[in-house]
């Protein structure tokens, strides 16, 4: 920050010289750029579109959304934490119907390359959700956000079991048009997160969305109760940066070739660039986005500058550098 | 359309209890309508507090030696605030707004009662000057939980055809709550409409009693918010709408100003049952103790 003023442009590198070739791709995705909002930290774009052009992002993940609309969980559903938030937020959402009638196209208008993220309770509603978005057109690669209960397992969340995890991918691999990259988000709070990821990418995932929030309870010690109305809720932000990182690491160690989306905790250029090396194709910036919403076109600037600087003239030699010895 | 401005505190001082600072945002303060807010980053560049801190826009004035300045008023509660009490002139300060929907103003001239909570008041005076601009009369009913956490008493007595004051503990004006003193002062004013901001609790009253007096109002509330923009989803209330149907709104961007009558209070904290979205009913299911983890 500097002590002048001056208007946030959309464009904060208007004097570095863009140099480094930037495109990037999540399996057959091509995108300009590496840098994209995170599911749940960017609505369906409109909101950030008022600070800058959202088409000059890499794309748009949108919040994740349901089949039916959806009111979300009671108040309060955010506590900060050190370098993070504590949310849980359930959801809120119109449901696809209205999502696929005024959000998309919105989106989809301004430009903008869409990363629709879709959650449900079982495999039938994955499918359902899928085949509406196949149908309805507008979505260059489809984020399977499996960190939600499966209702026909007793609440058991997918993304924690790889079977189950599996069963979601493969159904919406099955519906959906090739050419639309499908990517799993994976949840951190696994045992080996490696193990899910090998049976996301057996079962047809074309990339892997790492990492998904942390589970995690604050107690107001005036009140001796939890802080969230839901009790648990998910930890964001730069705290967990280095446990996204790990998951990053460890799958692009195992499975080189699989494409991944990383985030987790990304504030800076040289945060992108960390998740770069250790693996990550694209990064999606998030809670960030709540503390500076010019955040994900200042970290694409940065991220440049950090490339340029480190002598890469394109962003794709520096993806899982760190793991050249 | 809300800016984001790399500002410069121009000043900072003490009213009351409360602390208000004054900042140079060009940008924002030419476009600030009254009920308006702004929210501020605070820790500097590599803080750890990453929500932005939410503050009703006091006074704006659009040209300044530097530029547009923006003050608003705010109490120390935390960690955030204090690191905003501690700032010096010309350091810079990261400041987005104008956020949220404003007050809604009479087209005719009108009699206005405006109620004001601790420093809830301040949203008032922008609004006051606003009214009094187009023929309205201003009555202001403020109050605060003791004399030194009244906010702008001297003013409001400046600019209002009536000022009503009460304190909690009756160290000025009338012991009680402004909902004591209220319906008298709609009576002898014969208030057209009313604005209030303060605390949710006094918001709720407020509401209560111009509904029972067939008054409209216009509140304007202060939610925990992380982003401010509407993208979080964190400030949401149930609120009802047009068309009948109750939603969880946010209160960011479909607020801060809503229309008393609209809001249902009673609810706040949990999702009415009748709302849009509302979770069904679900089937008890044995053995089913884990905890819901949507993460969203």
């Amino acid at each position: 920050m500097s002590s002048t003023m001056t208007v946030h442009s959309s464009r904060p590198d208007e004097t570095a010289p863009s140099v480094v070739d930037m495109s990037t791709t999540l399996g057959r995705f091509a995108l300009p750029n590496p840098v994209l909002t995170a599911s749940g930290c960017a609505a369906a774009g409109q909101e950030l579109a008022q600070f800058f052009d959202i088409s000059e992002l890499g794309a748009v993940v949108t919040k994740s959304i349901m089949l039916r609309a959806r009111s979300g969980r009671p108040t309060p559903r955010m506590a900060e934490t050190p370098s993070g938030m504590l949310n849980s937020i359930g959801l809120q959402g119109p449901g696809i119907d209205a999502f696929l009638e005024k959000d998309l196209p919105a989106l989809t208008e301004k430009g903008a390359r869409a990363v629709v993220s879709i959650a449900g309770g079982s495999v039938d509603d994955y499918t359902k959700l899928a085949t509406r978005i196949r149908d309805a057109g507008g979505a260059s690669m489809i984020e399977v956000n499996i960190s939600c209960p499966n209702v026909e397992d007793r609440g058991q969340v997918f993304a924690c079991d790889p079977r189950a995890a599996a069963d979601v991918v493969q159904a919406v691999r099955r519906v959906t048009r090739p050419e639309i990259p499908v990517f799993a988000k994976l949840s951190p709070d696994v045992t080996d997160i490696v193990s899910i990821a090998t049976a996301c990418v057996d079962a047809g995932a074309d990339g892997l969305s790492m990492i998904n929030t942390l589970l995690g309870i604050v107690i107001d010690t005036d009140t001796m109760r939890p802080v969230l109305a839901g009790v648990t809720g998910g930890v964001s932000g730069p705290a967990i940066r280095p446990v996204a990182l790990r998951c990053v690491w460890q799958v692009h160690a195992a499975m080189p070739d699989i494409p991944i989306l990383g985030m987790g905790g990304i504030r800076t250029g040289l945060d992108a660039l960390q998740f770069v090396l250790a693996g990550a194709s694209a990064v999606s910036v998030g809670t960030e986005a709540f503390h500076d919403p010019n955040a994900p076109m200042r970290i694409l600037a940065e991220l440049r500058e950090a490339l340029a600087a480190r002598g890469f003239e394109r962003l794709s030699d520096a993806v899982g550098r760190a793991h050249v010895a | 359309m809300p800016v984001q401005v790399n500002g410069e505190v121009l000043s900072l001082r003490r009213i009351g209890a409360y602390n208000s600072m004054t900042v140079v945002a060009p940008g924002v303060a030419e476009i600030a309508k009254p009920g308006q807010f702004v929210t501020i980053a605070v820790g500097g560049p590599d803080t750890s507090m990453l929500m932005r801190r939410p503050f009703s826009i006091y006074q704006v004035r659009e040209r300044g030696v530097y530029g547009g300045t923006v003050e608003f008023v705010f109490s120390i509660a935390g960690r955030g605030t204090r690191w905003l009490a501690e700032r010096q002139p010309h350091e810079p300060i990261d400041i987005v707004g104008p956020l949220g929907k404003p007050f809604s103003l009479p087209k005719q001239p009108a009699t206005c009662v405006l109620v004001g909570g601790g420093y809830g008041t301040a949203p008032l005076f922008p609004l006051a000057d606003a009214l009094r601009s187009r023929g309205c009369r201003v009555d202001f009913v403020i109050g605060a939980t003791r004399e030194d956490r009244l906010f702008g008493a001297l003013d409001a007595k400046r600019i209002s055809a009536t000022l009503s004051v009460t304190t909690d503990d009756g160290s000025v004006g009338l012991r009680g709550r402004v909902s004591d003193a209220l319906p008298e002062v709609l009576a002898a004013s014969k208030a057209d409409v009313v604005y209030a901001c303060g605390p949710m609790g006094m918001l709720r009253s407020v509401s209560a009693i111009c509904e029972a007096a067939a008054i409209p109002c216009q509140i304007a509330v202060e939610e925990l918010m992380a982003c401010g923009i509407g993208v979080c989803m964190t400030c949401v209330l149930p609120v009802v709408g047009d068309d009948g149907a109750t939603r969880m709104v946010r209160s960011c961007v479909e607020g801060p100003v809503f229309h008393g009558d609209r809001v249902r209070f009673d609810d706040i904290g949990s999702i009415p049952a009748d709302a849009v979205g509302a979770p069904e009913p679900a089937p008890v299911k044995a053995g089913s103790t884990r905890q819901d983890v949507v993460r969203s």
